[in-house]
């Protein structure tokens, strides 16, 4: 039965109150004309506090990610867009097709209806556009103050296709090691937009769903792709130490293979900081037998997500597990783990 | 990437290093200190030493500003916000800067001290005038490079009337550590100097011209790009070999004999020179820092605080004061690596990207 109420939702300038968090039909109101409509799904519309599905055969994965970015609307995308793309991109690593999300809502008093419609209207476009329908969720209120707009996590699960094994601890010397495309564009975006640093860039986020590049890639060589990672916080460096770490290896990289924007490169230079270790939120990083790096080259290449992705260096014998780097400029370098945020240097 | 991708070519550097190669006396050792920190973070960073001979050596020098300060200015800075409830404002690289009893700014801002990190003196001025019942300190630090920016703050504060703007003034001067290194009791044995780059912009080249003629030693203003090291390097070993000690500018793209005679004005208006500063490392040193000048005794947060002078020792067996000096390597310290490391530093050496440990640590230590 259709509920109707008194008045529909102001969301020119309406705020969240703490009766949109309180159990009430303030919040049924909020979750029927704003959540449940743009999300719109079978699922949803039955109005549980669960989602019952049935389940493919076979392996199954699950990822979790909880999103807490400021500025809540950067170049290229919003918290809403990434909290999916983030999810979706966690249970693809594990060369699994995600089937649902699910999303949890910590609201802050004060944030503009208008604000929240857009997020939730660019969620539910990123979760569309996936083919991922978010089919359960909550929402909570906190008092002003106590959140920074709106924070939002995301869970999602997958199937996992037979005869595929990709897992962090799987690299091995001689593999080969391919990055999908240009590093640093999320973060640079995102620091160009935080009001405190005034510079401009054309550079947009990379926020991307990267299951269907990742798709082409397992059904084309199932057996020969090991790892899969998406280099987000802490950017490519810290992805790599992290395989590294799990699979008991070193890696050595080439400085001049890495491709990097012109725009992110000159950013990085006025912040002080490194590409290499900046965030990214729509690429991967491969790790597969040698014999088929130049095959999945050239599927990454001929996907729109992959176009300009490179093979970087490989997997090495160390046991120290360093991740080294022969530099652009002719010398070797250790690609360390960064050390908490990366902070400007004062000159 | 206009002038900056051009002095980072791996082609130029492959023929340089040749032709450094080819004027290096196998018979002898080269000792270079680069001065600066942004020298150090370049070769390592760069992977400078792997294009030199074996028997050139770079020694690091004390030229990285948050490496040099004493704790006991990080103790200060620490009281300042917990006993006066000031909103503390830094450089974010200070951060981790021990202070005593395992304490750091980082720290105290988890325990609920009012800091924050920004990336100009601007920004503080702006704090100031966004909380008019708060009491806002820039802790200042830094070579004469960072130093104009405080003088400007100063200025404008006082032309505002904003009064309740004050600096923690800790900036320091470059000759002075230069003459500090080579009059120690002890004096490291240096070849040669890699001279300040973004220093020298301001204070020109002209002030080093007396320590290449008193102490006989080749200065050459370098860059920061690491084709700026290389080619600093040759023309070092080119004058060694020739007997001269002169002082010649590699980084003439941005360095004058003169500098920016405006900057120094403005900041010998505001900042004058303080009798003595203690340097990490390299002690107390006689007319080596600036302290704000009465005229603007009111922006003087040491005054208008009475903060107290703290000395304060340096953790055990750390070797962040001989390193400074260029008397020990990062790898000769016990603590590198086993205690002391990026996440957890226990001297100053390991904070900075600039700093010589963190550097080693960081990119280096797989020689």
């Amino acid at each position: 039965m259709a509920v109707t109420y008194t008045f529909p939702l102001n969301l020119k300038s309406a705020h969240i109150d703490l009766s949109h968090g309180g159990g009430g039909r303030a919040m049924a109101q909020l979750i029927d004309e704003l959540f449940i409509k743009h999300f719109d799904n079978d699922l949803l519309r039955q109005h549980n506090d669960q989602a019952l599905f049935r389940v493919p055969a076979g392996r199954m994965v699950i990822s979790t990610d909880g999103h807490v970015i400021s500025p809540l609307f950067f170049p290229g995308g919003d918290i809403g867009s990434l909290a999916v793309h983030g999810t979706l991109n966690d249970v693809a690593m594990s060369g699994a097709k995600p089937l649902f999300l699910a999303a949890g809502f910590i609201l802050e008093e004060g944030l503009p209806l208008a604000d929240l419609e857009k997020i939730v209207i660019s969620m539910a476009a990123a979760a569309k556009a996936a083919g991922t329908p978010i089919i359960t969720g909550d929402t909570k209120v906190v008092e002003r103050g106590k959140g920074d707009g709106v924070f939002i996590t995301t869970t999602g699960i997958g199937s996992v296709p037979d005869g595929v094994t990709i897992s962090g601890d799987r690299a091995k010397p001689g593999h080969a090691i391919i990055l999908s495309g240009s590093i640093g564009d999320h973060g640079v975006a995102i620091m160009a937009s935080r009001e405190n640093l005034q510079f401009t860039t054309s550079i947009l986020s990379d926020s991307a769903a990267l299951h269907g590049l990742v798709a082409e890639l397992v059904t084309a060589l199932p057996s020969e792709i090991h790892c899969l990672r998406d280099p987000t916080r802490g950017g490519l460096a810290t992805a790599l130490n992290e395989l590294a770490r799990q699979s008991g290896v070193g890696m050595l990289i080439d400085e001049a293979s890495i491709p990097v924007k012109a725009e992110v490169k000159a950013a990085c230079e006025i912040l002080g900081l490194d590409p290499l270790y900046v965030a990214n939120e729509g690429k991967l990083v491969c790790i597969c037998s040698a014999d088929a790096a130049e095959q999945l080259l050239a599927i990454m290449r001929a996907h729109p997500l992959g176009q300009d992705a490179a093979i970087i260096g490989s997997v090495i014998d160390d046991p120290h597990g360093f991740v080294q780097m022969t530099t652009a400029f002719g010398g070797r370098r250790i690609v360390d783990w960064p050390v908490g945020e990366q902070l400007p240097r004062i000159c | 990437m206009k002038y900056i991708s051009e002095f980072r070519q791996h082609d130029l550097a492959k023929h340089l290093a040749q032709a450094i190669a080819k004027t290096v006396d196998p018979n002898r050792h080269y000792r270079l200190m680069e001065f600066c920190g942004g020298h150090t973070h370049a070769i390592f960073r760069y992977g400078v030493q792997d294009l030199m001979p074996d028997n050139v050596e770079f020694i690091h020098g004390p030229g990285c500003p948050v490496c040099v300060l004493p704790t006991g200015r990080i103790d200060n800075a620490i009281q300042l916000v917990e006993q006066h409830d000031v909103i503390l404002c830094t450089y974010a690289d200070l951060m981790r800067v021990p202070a005593t009893g395992r304490n750091n700014l980082l720290k105290a801002k988890a325990a609920g001290a009012d800091i924050r990190m920004l990336y100009s003196t601007q920004d503080a001025l702006k704090i100031a005038r966004d909380n008019p019942q708060r009491q806002v300190v820039f802790f200042a630090i830094g070579f004469e490079t960072t130093t104009p920016p405080t003088a400007v703050a100063i200025k404008q504060a006082q032309a505002e009337g904003l009064q309740n703007f004050s600096v923690f003034c800790n900036h320091v001067l470059t000759p002075a550590a230069m003459q500090a290194i080579l009059d120690a009791p002890q004096p490291v044995a240096i070849d040669a100097f890699l001279g300040p780059s973004h220093v020298s912009t301001i204070i020109g080249s002209r002030p080093y011209e007396a320590f290449a003629d008193r102490y006989r030693k080749p200065i050459v203003i370098a860059g920061f790009e690491p084709l700026d090291v290389m080619q600093s390097a040759l023309m070092l070993i080119c004058q060694l070999n020739q007997g001269r000690h002169e002082v010649e500018n590699e980084y003439s793209r941005a360095v004058t004999r003169d500098g920016n005679q405006k900057a120094q004005a403005l900041t010998s208006e505001v900042l004058a020179l303080r009798d003595s500063f203690e340097w990490r490392g390299l002690g107390l040193i006689a007319n080596s820092a600036l302290k704000i000048r009465a005229e603007y005794a009111e922006f003087d947060a040491e005054q208008r605080f009475e903060m107290p002078a703290i000395q304060a020792s340096d953790v055990k067996g750390c070797e962040c004061p001989a390193i400074l000096r260029g008397a020990k390597k990062p790898q000769d310290c016990k603590l590198l690596g086993t205690v002391c490391t990026p996440e957890n530093p226990m001297g100053s050496c390991m904070v900075s990207s600039e700093g010589a440990c963190a550097a080693y640590w960081s990119y280096g230590r797989l020689r």
